[in-house]
């Protein structure tokens, strides 16, 4: 395997929202980062606390108001190929087939659909979508419709995923086999990973390394290395150092937070 | 038992497993739809004409003149199926209608484009727009006489004018409720804005489009009628308005009775065509 790319790097990140007749809210603040290139590193935080504006920017769909990211050195500067979001609600386009939106990528740059047909026939057997490639995204599950998203986004050869909390709203069997599936497609391609998401064993079960944000306005304020041997499965969960590991990001989440706020 | 039918088709593990994914997922892809005869619908419309024959029998009060059902019948039977011209005024109607409602969905639909893609042309139309939509569209009536040489052309411009802004308006809240994510992801893979336009806005505003046409023809045929008793000498409310006039009570129902049948037959082409346009939406 060629030498990892994908690094993502962000430091002193600001953004703050500011809607007319509104109270401008600040959401990150002085938010500074290192996803390594190779890497799957999980971003988690309670909900509101500006996870998703942190993947808008890391994809490239916001500028932030202030700091520096970059990928593998240069600048970000616009959403691009190379960094896709899989977003927490499905966009698949509901008005083309699966395959059409699988297509829509390498056909827009300017491939021929013959051309990117075998690719995306590939991952579609593979996602074990082979046979709804015809049907349109609503005639699909939740799981089939996020797995679509997957071969719509790898079909372009990205170096990044980003993943918004890409599993929220599945059912709890459909979610822990679409952690495996994941899980497994990493293990076997190791492509960079920035996953985000509120669920403290979604992260510890996934990632190679824990950034805890803090509430709006957030930063990351705390690092975990997660040395959970890979390939993992899910009786990893069950160990000792799965319990450390997890009394550690909680002492993590709950830390500097007043009793009465909870 | 189905749940986990769905689920197991989801493990991407057991690859062989997806196999069974396909008829365990068409199980309850077909919607049954049951088609039973709705006899009670057939017994309360035989009723109705019922009791509208005995109210104009037994001279209930505001009845007494009114024909009932069977006369109606009869004159539509004897002086109007068979008749060229009343065939003439459901043509002549027609042609209004179809006339005004293209004419609202040629400019209408890419106004409704332009006002939500474009924010320098929405902030110099759209306040003229916006003055313009509160007036009826009976109420340019006068303006329109005036200002079309012909009366065809002032009474199709009226037709027009029902539509034209239900379907810019829906056209243009269409494009502003385009979910971002759909723009941001087209963006992301490369498409140009050309593509954007052709195979996300074009397609997202479709539904909005069925809407303002749905609304739209409705509106025409209120709008046609109406027009045709002020303003014409021709046309289905023409005949209707002509049956008052003339005091020949069954044409005004066999005019009330043809307006509804073509505006019927005009809102299940509209739903064909609906149909068509949207395959996705299909089940």
């Amino acid at each position: 395997m060629a030498a990892a790319v994908g690094e993502l790097v962000g430091s002193g990140l600001y953004k703050t929202y500011r809607a007319k007749g509104q109270a401008p809210t600040a959401v990150l603040a002085d938010c500074s980062f290192r996803f390594e290139a190779g890497k799957l590193s999980v971003v988690m935080g309670t909900s509101g606390c500006g996870k998703s504006t942190l993947a808008y920017i890391l994809a490239g769909y916001q500028r932030p108001d202030r700091g520096t990211l970059t990928m593998d050195g240069a600048p970000v500067a616009a959403a691009g190929s190379d960094r896709l979001l899989v977003f927490q609600e499905t966009a698949l386009w509901p008005w083309m087939t699966v395959e059409e939106n699988v297509l829509f990528g390498p056909v827009s740059r300017g491939s021929s659909r013959q051309a990117a047909r075998p690719k995306a026939a590939e991952l579609l057997d593979r996602f074990g979508l082979g046979d709804f490639k015809d049907k349109y995204p609503t005639q699909l599950s939740g799981g089939m419709m996020r797995r679509a998203e997957l071969a719509q986004a790898l079909v372009n050869n990205p170096k990044v995923m980003i993943l918004d909390e890409p599993f929220r709203g599945l059912d709890v069997m459909t979610r822990e086999l679409m952690q495996e599936y994941y899980l497994k497609l990493f293990e076997d391609t190791h492509l960079s990973t920035v996953f985000i998401t509120a669920e403290l064993e979604e992260a510890l079960f996934l990632a190679d390394r824990i950034y805890i944000m803090s509430d709006a306005p957030s930063r990351i304020v705390k690092i975990i290395d997660v040395d959970l041997p890979r390939p993992r499965e899910i009786a990893v969960t069950v160990t000792r150092r799965y319990a450390e590991l997890e009394q550690e990001a909680l002492d993590a989440l709950y830390a500097g937070r007043e009793l009465e706020a909870l | 038992m189905q749940e986990q039918a769905s689920a197991i088709a989801v493990d991407p593990v057991a690859g062989p497993t997806t196999a069974t994914a396909a008829p365990a997922a068409s199980v309850h892809a077909p919607r049954r739809r049951k088609m039973t005869f709705n006899w009670r619908g057939l017994v309360s419309i035989a009723v109705f004409f019922l009791a509208w024959e005995l109210a104009v029998r037994l001279r209930l009060p505001g009845f007494h003149e009114l024909p009932g059902p069977i006369t109606v019948a009869r004159v539509l039977v004897q002086d109007f199926l068979y008749s060229p011209g009343y065939w003439e005024s459901w043509a002549i109607s027609f042609k209004r209608v179809l006339l005004g409602f293209l004419f609202a969905q040629i400019l209408g639909v890419p106004l409704g484009l332009l006002l939500g893609t474009s924010r320098r042309f929405n902030a110099i139309v759209f306040p003229v727009f916006e003055m313009m939509r509160p007036i009826p569209p009976l109420a340019w009536v006068p303006l329109s006489i005036l200002f079309w040489p012909t009366n065809e052309a002032s009474i199709v411009f009226i037709t027009f004018i029902g539509a034209f802004f239900i379907i810019t308006i829906n056209v243009y809240d269409g494009v502003k409720a385009i979910k971002k994510e759909h723009l941001w992801l087209a963006s992301s893979l490369g498409a140009p804005r050309l593509t954007v336009f052709r195979r996300i806005i074009i397609p997202a505003v479709i539904p909005s489009i069925a809407v303002g046409m749905t609304l739209g023809i409705a509106v025409t045929w209120n709008v046609v009628i109406a027009a045709e008793m002020i303003a014409s000498d021709s046309g289905l409310g023409r005949l209707t308005w002509e049956g008052y006039v003339s005091s020949t009570l069954p044409v005004v129902f066999v005019g009330m009775i043809s307006i509804g049948v073509a505006g019927a037959l005009s809102t299940w082409v509209v739903d064909v065509i609906e149909w068509r346009m949207m395959p996705w939406k299909r089940r």
